[in-house]
């Protein structure tokens, strides 16, 4: 006669995911309640929201040619400032990895600071940088590079706590450092994932930094800023355009990148 | 006084962190150069035992001594250099399987190197000749440069023995390496292994399901079960019964196990 282990009474009624799927829709209730989202506020008003539209289907194209220097500089904020916080996010991110750090202790240490950084608004940080560095491009880059910080090191230690373990037991059973099982076990298995997440961030950065703009953080969130605060809807339209335009561009190269590597 | 023994377990013992049973006051000399096989069920411990010897395992009690030397305690750069000196296949091959074979070869290599010179990749002229040289002992030569995730298993399986021969190793770890194999390649992954045996003397320890291969192969059978030594003979005197006897559901044993444990 076989024997079935006895399952706990908590494993036999899936008591964690129904728990969980009760919570998650009692959350849902109360964050409906407590914002008071309607719905219907939103279709009162649509008659406003096409007129705006039907304005901004006539771009000034004579304004183009404007917007490219500040677009320039806004790909350029974007790309230092992505840069620098992959650059600084790579370490942390190893540190974070389960695979690869076996201490809870310091593990979680990591990722509190990692979470911390994640909590900080941009435009907080935006503003911060602004009044540290004064108005301009800096304060920009900057904030993208601390936002960049923790986005990516979150998205990059995921990345290596999926890789296949093997390899990293075959060089730890033939005598290798924790710092070359890392280079020849875990960057070869992960170094795409790495390259299409920088480009994930630096496209939102790109979209990101408009908004800083706003703060005084240079690029082409100004003349956005500018360009509705004047009304000047026709304006408005061509700096979306072009921010739409650098968006698919990133996104081809993305594309194209990860299908080389893969 | 007789020969000293390569490898010497006294009454080791390994218990997991769970309470598992791995290992039970084990006693084993293991001679050098024998070509040695572990059988038993699954489950039984022979993988624990294995990775007690380079010390992927540590043990609960007891001594492990190399070549007379106690090893339970090494840290650190002692451990890596242990380490080093003992290949080990995996039945998965633990490759990288995003990168050449060569580096994969070469990467057998790193317990001799510090961590900056191999991290640029500064392996000497004669380590990259000892690499083609590995390769062509396993009927690869001319796939230095492809990609390991392009070689079928087999093919995956020699560039690991490749790699482990890189270390100049003493012994030879082998946890089931022909289980993911067909039986044509399994013959030639066994007949690699005793080649390094019989041309450069290592000793060489392979855990086995196939009892047909344990008996062309080894020197001598140890039999686990449960953890327990409960056979260990030259293979003059291996007879068929003593290893069906081993592979026998011990039914009443583990009834009256389950027993006690509930
Ligand atoms: N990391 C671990 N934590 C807890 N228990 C473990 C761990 N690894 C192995 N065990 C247990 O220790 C016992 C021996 O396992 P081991 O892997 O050595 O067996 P094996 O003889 O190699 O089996 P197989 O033929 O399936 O590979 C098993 O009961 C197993 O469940
Ligand atoms: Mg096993």
């Amino acid at each position: 006669m076989n024997v079935i282990p006895k399952q706990r009474f908590v494993q036999k009624y899936h008591l964690k995911a129904l728990g969980g799927l009760l919570l998650f829709i009692l959350l849902i209730w109360w964050s409906a309640r407590v914002t008071e989202v309607d719905f219907g506020l939103f279709f009162v008003n649509f008659d406003q929201f096409l007129a705006l539209l039907q304005k901004m289907s006539h771009p000034d194209w004579q304004y183009l040619s404007l917007v490219i220097a500040p677009l320039v500089e806004t790909i350029k904020m974007a790309l230092i400032g992505t840069s620098i916080g992959t650059l600084l996010a790579i370490p942390f991110s190893v540190l974070a990895a389960r695979n690869i750090i076996n201490n809870d202790f310091a593990r979680g240490l990591i990722r509190l600071i990692l979470n911390l950084i994640r909590t900080l608004p941009d435009l907080m940080l935006a503003a911060l940088f602004v009044a540290i560095v004064g108005i301009g491009s800096l304060a920009g880059v900057l904030t993208l590079a601390v936002f960049s910080f923790g986005m990516i090191a979150k998205l990059f230690y995921e990345a290596i706590e999926t890789i296949d373990d093997g390899p990293l037991e075959a060089l730890q059973a033939a005598g290798a450092t924790k710092m070359q099982m890392i280079h020849f076990a875990v960057l070869p298995q992960v170094f795409n994932h790495f390259i299409s997440y920088f480009l994930y961030t630096f496209e939102i950065n790109v979209r990101a930094s408009t908004v800083l703009g706003y703060l005084g953080a240079g690029g082409i969130g100004v003349y956005l800023q500018r360009s509705l605060s004047q009304f000047a809807y026709d304006q408005t339209a061509v700096i979306i355009l072009g921010i739409l335009a650098v968006v698919l561009v990133i996104d081809g190269i993305s594309n194209t990148l990860r299908e080389r590597l893969l | 006084m007789t020969e000293q023994p390569l490898i010497e377990f006294n009454h080791v013992s390994k218990i997991y962190k769970n309470g598992t049973v791995g290992l039970k006051d084990i006693n084993l000399t293991i001679p050098q150069g024998e070509f040695l096989v572990v059988v038993g069920l699954s489950g039984a411990g022979k993988s624990t035992l294995l990775r007690t010897i380079n010390r992927m395992h540590d043990i609960t009690s007891g001594d492990i001594l190399i070549e007379g030397q106690s090893i339970i305690h090494l840290q650190g750069k002692k451990l890596r250099q242990l380490r080093r000196s003992i290949g080990m296949i995996f039945q998965n091959f633990n490759l990288v399987k995003r990168s050449s074979v060569q580096r994969n070869v070469l990467s057998g290599r790193i317990g001799y190197y510090g961590t900056w010179r191999s991290i640029l990749g500064l392996f000497s002229k004669e380590d990259k000749q000892k690499a083609a040289h590995a390769l062509k002992r396993v009927g690869l030569a001319e796939k230095l440069y492809t990609r390991a995730d392009q070689l079928s298993g087999g093919q995956q399986q020699r560039v690991a023995i490749a790699r482990a021969f890189m270390q100049d190793p003493k012994i030879i770890l082998a946890d089931e390496p022909i289980a993911s194999l067909d039986p044509l390649t399994t013959e030639s992954v066994m007949n690699d292994l005793k080649k390094l045996n019989e041309e450069f003397n290592m000793t060489v320890i392979v855990n086995l399901h196939s009892v047909p291969l344990a008996q062309k192969y080894a020197d001598r059978i140890i039999g686990l079960r449960a953890g327990e030594l409960v056979y260990d003979q030259p293979i003059a005197n291996v007879t068929d019964a003593d290893l069906a006897a081993i592979y026998e559901q011990p039914k009443v044993v583990q009834l009256a196990d389950r027993v006690v444990a509930s």
